[in-house]
């Protein structure tokens, strides 16, 4: 035996670069290590997150292998490094490659760099300008390739397109969509849909990004500013609580553009297109410039102050004949920490707990089980790597994209990813197994999966769960088998049991599968915030740092009405899990201060004062994401005639109404202030897992409904491009085959859908993805604005 | 030597003779002196006054709002707003000019891929109100239509240069 020790580690191999001996892991291809090390290849196909094809040919380099060269260069994007091997990246033969490589792109792709929107950061630019000639040789008339229509995002000008198939390959890896792909050889490659189909990814404006050339371009931004005339700065989402971390580019004061901010943690390089895209909202139509009040029933718009007094009194006045008790405080789930925790502290100094962010939630009867905040139970980027993940009702497609795509890798990696909901959603990867039952049976369907589990675990069922009586099938005993043979499991809720009016049975059932699974367990709120909304005491029955709170939660406040509101973002037809009730109950209230960067006709009909507030990317805050990461950013845009960041107004209110503490003289302070009375670390999801609960049994003809991709909050249903493309269709009431047939409905009709006083008229559409006796309609689009709960009892009419 | 030599220089004012030798040659010499604004100095097809924006032929505006004149002025006198035309074309909602920023240097001329952006041979003209220095698109397109002639000429004679 050698009794030395053996040095060299197995899996790590030394090369020399340039000249540069680096010690690199086994199976790096070159163009890895050299990046690692700060060495410049050229590149247009090679991106690190997706497949290597090797077929722009521009990261040619010479190798040596133990001193005997390659014969030719070859490409380091897929040439894997070997111990003895020399790579030159600068050597002539390396650089003769690249320029004649370089020349070959030129001949075809056109010299419209000025009215390009990729002009000044387009990569086919820079590397030209290293490795391309001043004069090209080829007099020969250039190709041009017919556009194609890919969608209202992204824009195409496919004569520009060097075919280095990233966009096809985005959209087969990481998208899942495989909405385009290369038609014809050689010189006649063209990149396209093939059939005209479009692109309608929910991610498809990363091909945008990745496009090295000006081919794919943004189509909103779509000439409208340049590249280096833009100033960027760090900001983070709003829409969904994965919190991708975004680069916000302005020109004076405007925000022009959206781009991703790498973080691996949280969204790698990869951005919604509700993050990309949701900022036109800032500036649509109906903006607010000035405050506005109602005088004797006739709206007039004001300056500052005079609203500021009016407002002031008219709360004093609520206060005094009401006692503080009677108001309440509903903020958008979006809104940010500081603002949620200045609004909280406000309604608590004036007297009443009644504060709310859970607008679309349905069950309140676990509140005092509730963990200090909701959580995903693990880091965003693990998801990647379960083995076995079980959502009740929820669609991460639409709820939080980024976070699908994670489950899709989990699932593309062979781990199991099943579902339970009341309809079958159209995914973009197979899930393993999606149970479908009708909406009220959820609860059921959970409890048998808890039975099987329980039974494959050889535990004896705990009464509660029992008392449900559910009869196991065989879908249940699939789900419970694949969670209790997994080596790393994650159950979560979704959107669905938020809504659900037996959301508080379903999360304790998914607690219990969750623990005695010894999977981790974790909930999908709405909004970008909700986090920080429970850590800023934006809850009604708990306070910050824990203390106990009597107030009315949301549902509460909608159903028993209140003598004064106060609304930080919202718009009640939309916003709510009852939006007819909720318009119903702000309208009824004696008076109503809606805090908003818009006006319309419908706030117009409830709210008494509407002031000006700053929205996204005008206003300093912090946002609290899933896993419990506070991501802090800064304000970038100059905020939209006389608004002002929300902060900033509820601290002069505060001011106004004579309470005490609200000199903040920045967010930074109020965010100090807060987070030294808030306790850190994980929560104990678990928690929810309470056997105190009446069982509650939904039945008969049922209204279900998500929240539409493109609805999830105001901003993103001002989002005029978001608003064109296909998922934001208006309203239609999905019927399954059975329940059409017995209503005596066709599809393509016309019915009334009514939920108790509210009614819509929608169009029909049969789908056998839905159960039966559910009549699917959305929320958040055009038409289901001001249903009634987004689960319960409806009447469906032919008109 | 040199000591003795500049001893009789100074008093025999030689230095004295040799300036009234210039004075005297450039007194019956003939005068460069031009009388503007009734005489013109010759002006160079380069000569760069104030600016104009050209179009086609066919009257359409030359400029496609690739904002290089923006970028590469050092006074920063140039602002553009851009967005697609009703037709899908790229075009300029805003070119404003400050005229009192501008120091007249010619890049954006220079930089300009379509020769939209020109300098006139205009160099007389005055402001009389405050922000009157601001010129912008529809004042520098009438410029352009005023003197395209010229324009035209001059660039056809600088082009054998280029």
């Amino acid at each position: 035996m050698n009794a030395k020790v053996e040095e060299t580690k197995p899996d790590t191999v030394t090369v020399t670069i340039d000249g540069r001996e680096v010690a690199a892991p086994k199976g790096a291809t070159i163009i890895q290590v050299a990046d690692e090390q700060g060495i410049d290849i050229p590149r247009f196909c090679y991106h690190r997150k997706l497949s290597v094809p090797a077929n722009c040919r521009m990261c040619l380099v010479d190798v040596e292998m133990n001193g005997r060269p390659a014969p030719k260069p070859l490409p380091a994007c897929a040439t894997a490094v070997g111990d003895g091997m020399t790579v030159s990246t600068q050597s002539e033969r390396a650089l003769k490659a690249q320029r004649g490589v370089m020349e070959f792109l030129l001949i075809n792709h056109p010299l419209d760099c000025p009215i390009c929107d990729q002009g000044g950061e387009c990569e086919l630019q820079d590397v030209s300008m290293g490795y391309g000639r001043s004069v090209s040789r080829f007099v020969e008339r250039k190709r041009s390739v017919k556009d194609e229509d890919l969608g209202p995002l992204v824009a195409t000008e496919m004569t520009r397109c060097i075919h280095c198939t990233r966009c096809v390959r985005f959209l087969d890896e990481i998208a899942g969509t495989s909405e385009l792909g290369g038609m014809y050889r050689g010189e006649h490659m063209e990149i396209g849909t093939w059939v005209g189909h479009g692109v309608h990814s929910e991610l498809s404006g990363n091909i945008i990004d990745l496009c090295p050339v000006g081919a794919l371009t943004n189509k909103p931004f779509r000439f409208r500013a340049r590249a280096w005339e833009m100033l960027s700065h760090p900001s983070v989402s709003p829409h969904d609580p994965v919190g991708a971390n975004l680069n916000l580019h302005h020109v004076r004061g405007t925000i022009k553009r959206v781009v991703p901010r790498e973080n691996e943690s949280v969204n790698e390089n990869w951005i919604a297109d509700r993050d990309r895209f949701g900022y036109q909202g800032v500036y649509s139509e109906d903006r607010l410039a000035r405050p506005m009040i109602k005088l004797d029933g006739q709206w007039r718009e004001t300056d500052w102050e005079t609203a500021l007094e009016h407002t002031v009194s008219a709360l004093k006045s609520v206060v005094s004949r009401h006692g503080g008790e009677a108001l309440g405080a509903l903020v958008s789930p979006s809104a940010t920490t500081e603002e949620m925790y200045l609004l909280a502290r406000l309604v608590r100094d004036l007297g009443s707990d009644s504060i709310d962010h859970r607008l679309r939630q349905a069950d309140f009867r676990d509140d005092d089980h509730a963990p200090e905040r909701p959580s995903l139970g693990r880091p965003i980027a693990d998801f990647e790597s379960v083995d076995a993940a079980f959502v009740v009702g929820g669609y991460p497609r639409w709820e939080v994209p980024l976070l699908n795509h994670r489950l899709r890798q989990a699932s593309l990696r062979g781990g199991d990813v099943m579902f339970l909901n009341p309809r079958a959603h159209d995914w973009n990867f197979r899930p393993t197994l999606e149970h479908v039952v009708h909406p009220g049976a959820m609860v059921e369907a959970a409890a048998a999966v808890a039975t099987a589990l329980a039974e494959s675990r050889g535990e004896s069922l705990p009464q509660w769960v029992a008392a449900y009586g559910a009869t196991v099938g065989d879908e249940h005993r699939r789900i419970a088998d694949a969670l209790a043979n997994a080596g790393d499991a994650a159950v979560l809720t979704g959107g669905l049991v938020e809504g659900h009016p037996a959301g508080a049975e379903l999360r304790a059932l998914a607690a219990y599968v969750a623990r005695t699974a010894g999977a981790s367990f974790g909930v999908l709120t709405a909004g970008g915030n909700s986090a920080g909304g429970w850590l800023a005491g934006a809850v009604p029955h708990r306070q910050v740092g824990g203390g106990q709170g009597r107030g009315r939660d949301a549902g509460a406040m909608i159903r028993e009405g209140m003598s004064g509101f106060i609304t930080l973002g919202v718009e009640p037809e939309h916003d709510f899990w009852n939006g007819a009730a909720a318009e119903r109950a702000l309208g009824e209230a004696e008076f109503a201060l809606a805090l908003s960067p818009w006006a319309t006709p419908r706030m117009k009909a409830w709210a008494d004062v509407i002031l000006p507030v700053a929205s996204f990317g005008e206003t300093a805050g912090t946002l609290v994401n899933a896993q419990g990461d506070w991501q802090t950013f800064a304000g970038v845009g100059r905020p939209v005639g006389e608004a002002r960041p929300a902060w900033r107004l509820l601290r002069v209110l505060g001011n106004l109404l004579d309470l005490d503490g609200y000199d903040y003289q920045a967010p930074d302070e109020i965010h100090a202030d807060l987070r030294g009375r808030v306790r850190g670390g994980e929560p104990d999801m678990l928690a929810w897992e309470n056997d105190t609960l009446e069982p509650r049994s939904p039945s008969g003809l049922m209204r279900a409904g998500g929240v539409a991709l493109y609805g999830t909050d105001a901003l993103v249903r001002r989002g005029e491009a978001l608003q064109r493309t296909s998922q934001a269709r208006p309203a239609s009431a999905v019927l399954a085959p059975a329940t059409a047939a017995a209503l005596g409905i066709n599809e393509g009709e016309t019915v009334e859908v009514r939920q108790g006083e509210a009614t819509s008229r929608l169009t029909v559409t049969v789908d056998a993805a839905v159960p039966a006796e559910t009549v699917w309609v959305d929320a958040g689009l055009q038409g289901s604005e001001a249903l009634g709960p987004l689960m319960g009892e409806v009447t469906v009419t032919r008109v | 030597m040199q000591a003795i030599r500049d001893f009789f220089n100074s008093f025999l004012l030689v230095e004295l003779l040799k300036g009234l030798k210039l004075t005297g040659r450039h007194l019956f010499d003939a005068k460069y002196t031009i009388e503007y604004p009734d005489e013109r100095a010759p002006q160079s097809p380069r000569f760069r006054g104030r600016h104009a924006l050209r179009r086609y032929p066919n009257g359409e505006e030359r400029c496609i709002a690739c904002k290089l004149c923006e970028a590469v002025c050092p006074a920063l006198a140039i602002t553009i707003e851009s967005e697609p035309r009703e037709d899908g074309t790229r075009r300029t909602t805003r070119y404003d000019i400050d005229l009192f920023k501008c120091i007249y240097c010619g890049f954006c001329e220079e930089s300009c891929p379509v020769d939209s952006i020109v300098e006139t041979r205009e160099f007389e003209y005055h402001f009389e109100e405050r922000g009157e220095q601001i010129v912008n698109k529809q004042q520098l397109l009438a410029f352009g239509d005023e003197y395209e002639a010229q324009l035209a000429r001059d660039r056809a004679a600088d082009a054998v240069y280029r």
